[in-house]
């Protein structure tokens, strides 16, 4: 944290934009949260304008119902940290894709019984028992970033995160 | 009113009338995948709804919200195209008309990509990456129960008869078109018609279903001047609360 002298004197800390991507990595996505805001990559830019914390946020899918709850958990994550003034900014181009996902995020997703995207468009094996034998029940799931699948060895269903 | 507010009120009215249409769907759907898909395709084309008309709102500049617009308008406000409003029928013409519009809908997002204003162009490469995936889905749909039982067949068939008049539309440019194909932030509505005519002839054909030989088309949702008797109904679900407890929030 560097001390910034502010005009009427008063000397503060201003939290450094590495800290604030920390802080952020650990407010977890409010429909999947076995991941973080940065781990799903919509984190797309944090600077100090002034004395003004500006967040740039990415959305999923333009519908999707989480993103104003992500607005939410990302403002009250950095007021319990002390930030006063903050500015939530929406940026829709490039649109977000799943290409941001880290390899962190992917790991947690796994582990969590979700396959992660694969560029070929479906997943590479069944989240349990890593078999290749699956099929498709859906083109959709239970969020607008999910598919259905299900195991042909285990007989399991699971989500697929939809590469985009 | 700007080129831009009009033009964009047109896109968000088509998209947040299609997507409540298809969320009637929620709860009723023949199976829990099929609710599941009809239920997130609505709620893409209703978040698309808050871009475009979030967009047209701030065109308009009196401080005006998208949802005062979805919320506050009466039907002869209203610029969805037709085939939008239509009842949804049976599900094989929902998944009909949700064929026919995505097929528009991609290829309308695809040009916008390009477009001069990059508010535009922003929304179109937000948008086109879920258009592709309803597509994806309508097609695979048409083609399994066009080409599927007999009943299927024919419902599908009788679908499509029902619902090609109201593709004309789609590639009718009134005078607003052409000033937003003119300051490029559009394309022209009717240059989109032969590709569109080419994808439809292929998945019909695939789809054993016939496109119909007439070109009649009914018009007046993009343009307001004269929606179906529909509109009005849809409104009277989508916009109660609003009515009944005018500033209500959550």
């Amino acid at each position: 944290m560097a001390p910034t002298r502010l005009s009427g004197g008063h000397v503060v800390t201003q939290a450094s934009v590495e800290q604030v991507y920390a802080w952020l990595d650990e407010v977890p996505d409010p429909e999947i949260p076995v991941i973080s805001l940065t781990d799903l990559g919509i984190i797309r830019h944090v600077e100090w304008a002034g004395e003004t914390l500006e967040v740039t946020v990415t959305p999923t899918y333009s519908g999707c119902p989480a993103t104003s709850i992500i607005n939410l958990d990302i403002e009250t994550a950095l007021r319990a940290r002390g930030i006063e003034k903050l500015t939530l900014k929406r940026q829709l181009s490039p649109p977000w894709t799943t290409d941001w996902l880290t390899e962190e995020g992917r790991a947690k997703l796994e582990a969590y019984g979700i396959a992660p995207p694969q560029p070929a468009g479906g997943p590479k094996h069944c989240p349990r028992c890593q078999s290749a034998d699956l099929e498709r029940l859906s083109q959709f799931g239970s969020t607008p970033c999910k598919a259905q699948w299900r195991c042909k060895s285990c007989l399991e269903p699971f989500d697929y995160f939809k590469c985009i | 009113m700007s080129t831009l507010h009009d033009f964009a009120l047109r896109m968000g009215d088509s998209t947040l009338i299609l997507g409540h249409r298809v969320s009637e769907w929620c709860g009723h759907a023949p199976v829990l995948e099929e609710d599941i898909a009809l239920a997130n395709t609505a709620l893409d084309l209703i978040g698309q709804t808050q871009l475009w008309l979030g967009l047209a709102a701030e065109e308009e500049g009196s401080g005006k919200t998208a949802d005062d617009l979805a919320f506050l308008r009466d039907a002869w406000e209203f610029r969805n195209a037709l085939l939008t409003e239509l009842p949804n029928g049976d599900f094989g013409r929902t998944l009909m008309r949700q064929y026919l519009f995505d097929e528009w809908h991609l290829l309308m997002l695809q040009a916008l990509q390009g477009s001069s204003e990059k508010r535009v162009s922003d929304i179109a490469d937000k948008a086109v990456k879920e258009v592709s995936y309803h597509v994806e889905r309508s097609r695979d749909t048409v083609i399994g129960l066009g080409d599927g039982t007999a009943e299927s067949h024919k419902r599908m068939q009788d679908a499509l008869d029902y619902l090609y008049p109201y593709v004309g539309e789609l590639f009718t440019p009134d005078a607003i078109d052409e000033a937003a194909t003119n300051a490029g932030i559009a394309p022209d509505l009717a240059s989109l018609r032969a590709p569109y005519d080419a994808a439809l002839t292929a998945t019909m054909a695939e789809a054993t279903l016939s496109l119909p030989d007439s070109r009649f088309a009914h018009k007046g949702g993009r343009t307001g001047k004269m929606h179906t008797e529909h509109l009005g109904h849809i409104l009277t679900q989508m916009q109660w609360l609003q009515r009944a407890y005018p500033g209500a929030t959550w």
